[in-house]
């Protein structure tokens, strides 16, 4: 619901008001910052685009084209944005149930979402192996195969598209929907016309942030579907690829996944510009 | 909606999330305790698996204060002050969460590596960071880099100035009113960030295992003795070490719930 303009908080209002850092100056403080970022953050990633590069254009482009590191990248991308389909559809499911349903359970099922989040990516490899290997109590075994790179994604990107569309389905206006209903609407028209095109912004903010963890996440995969030449993701050839000296290849592959990482990050910035442009309108 | 269509979606959800998260969930206590209470005890008593959980232990009490403070500071110029780099700023800090981890872990190896910038000047004085704890704690403040600023903007977004103001008038310095005024109001913001912190510090596997080359008894964390446990086929030893990480993780969730009501109330 958009909140009426005199109660918005007051962000705007008078830039140089309220306390700014409270024991160094501002230019000092900036100072620091960009001193952290640089040292933690973006030092490391000028040494590793600058080995990736150090052979020249050719030789990156021998790296990231050989038959391994393509079909690792492949694999990456194609199973990630499976996963991305399908906790669309799921995590659009359970943020409606969490948030227009009621059932016992409701609350501990809230919680529960944001499991992966908190779970080491091991910890979750190794109970996947558990679950869904040769002593899987369900009888499905799908441990080294690629159903399992798909399978373990599913677990650490789920929370994204949960907790991207659950906010905007509680701010949703339900007074639509009852127009939409009373018009004489069926449900699915509702959901099409009314309730999906809002959701729209947060679900697309949410796809993108569960793609870019799909496309670098190591830990959950690295057990259950392990480093076989066709399980293989491109966190995993890096690994190898380090393992076994060939730090100009394990650079190059680096690069491309931090060239994918920062496109999603521009993509997040975009939707959540146009959603918030779409909430003012 | 339809009571079908409703028990449906009720169906399919709740089947998904049972499958995906609450099995897993379940397993790995059934799984732990399946042969009892000693074998869990005894690999988490061992002397690597004790060393894991110090050296866990020290990545938290060194990565968690670093991007507390730096988070409520950077956080503060954020959105206090205007300066045409804050858009810049503000893209870096995204950077770990998009970032793969073994390319983080990759990064420092080849920064501090023997053939890197900082590498050979680093061993000439003295210095190691990769394969010991300095490489360690670096990779560990990359990836949980983002945490408390994240949840600390909006926080500070919202209260707005006038209490501030209304302090600074009343002769309060800046440093008075930020500790009287300005953290009480972000507080839950900043625990909640803090929180996420260290739950991503104690769960961090990838780029910790690069740089930290998982020798035993040494450079070894929980997650990494996890690992090694399972490839070394000491089951029961990757169960108890990672049993104890769910019941982190538990906590985890539980105090994300109570902060997330505290700071809607």
């Amino acid at each position: 619901m958009p909140a009426h303009p005199a109660s918005a908080p007051s962000v705007v209002a008078a830039p140089r008001a309220g306390i700014r850092l409270p024991w160094v100056g501002a230019g000092l403080g900036r100072g620091t910052v960009v001193l952290y970022l640089s040292i933690v953050v973006l030092l490391p990633l000028a040494a590793l685009t600058a080995q990736a590069f150090e052979g020249g254009l050719g030789t990156f482009w021998t790296q990231i084209t050989s038959p391994q590191a393509v079909r690792s990248l492949e694999l990456t991308v194609i199973a990630s944005l499976i996963v991305v389909a399908i906790n669309a559809v799921f995590g659009t499911i359970i943020a409606w149930i969490l948030v227009r349903d009621k059932f016992p359970g409701q609350s501990i099922a809230n919680a529960v979402i944001d499991l992966p989040f908190a779970l080491p990516t091991i910890v979750a490899s190794l109970i996947l192996i558990e679950l869904y290997g040769t002593h899987s109590p369900f009888g499905i075994d799908i441990a080294l195969t690629r159903t399992a790179v798909v399978v373990a994604l599913l677990f650490v990107t789920l929370p994204f598209v949960v907790r991207a569309v659950q906010p905007l389905l509680i701010e949703m206006d339900r007074e639509m929907e009852e127009a939409a209903a009373s018009l004489g609407a069926g449900g699915f028209t509702i959901f099409r016309r009314i309730i999906f095109p809002n959701l729209l912004p947060g679900l697309a903010a949410g796809i993108a942030l569960a793609f870019a963890r799909a496309l670098g996440e190591y830990g959950s995969v690295l057990l259950f579907a392990g480093g076989l030449p066709d399980t293989q993701v491109s966190s995993v050839f890096i690994r190898q690829q380090i393992e076994s000296g060939n730090e100009v290849g394990a650079a190059a592959v680096s690069v491309v996944l931090l060239a994918a990482a920062l496109l999603m990050l521009g993509v997040i910035t975009w939707v959540q510009r146009w959603g918030n442009r779409h909430e003012a309108a | 909606m339809k009571p079908r269509s409703r028990w449906g979606l009720r169906a399919l959800g709740l089947g998904y999330l049972t499958l995906l998260l609450l099995a897993p969930l379940v397993m790995i206590f059934y799984k732990t305790f399946e042969g009892g209470l000693a074998p869990p005890i005894d690999a988490i008593t061992s002397p690597d698996g004790l060393h894991a959980l110090k050296l866990s232990l020290l990545m938290v009490a060194i990565a968690v204060p670093l991007n507390t403070i730096f988070g409520i500071g950077c956080a503060l110029l954020l959105v206090r002050h205007k300066w045409s780099g804050n858009g810049a700023i503000d893209a870096i800090i995204n950077l770990p969460f998009a970032i793969s981890p073994v390319v983080i872990g990759l990064s420092l190896f080849l920064l501090y590596g023997a053939k890197g910038w900082f590498g050979p000047a680093l061993a000439e004085a003295g210095i190691e960071v990769l394969f010991s704890v300095p490489g360690m704690v670096l990779a560990s403040v990359f990836v949980s880099l983002p945490f408390v600023v994240r949840e600390t903007v909006p926080v500070l977004r919202e209260i707005g100035t006038e209490q501030e103001q209304a302090a600074s008038t009343l002769g309060a310095n800046a440093w008075q009113t930020f500790w009287r005024i300005t953290l009480p109001a972000i507080r839950w913001g900043v625990a909640y960030g803090v929180v996420l912190t260290t739950a991503r510090v104690l769960g961090e596997f990838g780029a910790v295992s690069i740089v930290s080359g998982q020798i035993s008894g040494e450079t070894e964390t929980l997650p990494l003795f996890v690992e090694k446990q399972f490839a070394n086929f000491n089951t029961a030893g990757a169960f108890g070490a990672s049993v104890l990480l769910a019941v982190l993780a538990l906590t985890t969730l539980l105090a994300m719930n109570v902060l997330k009501r505290k700071e809607d109330a």
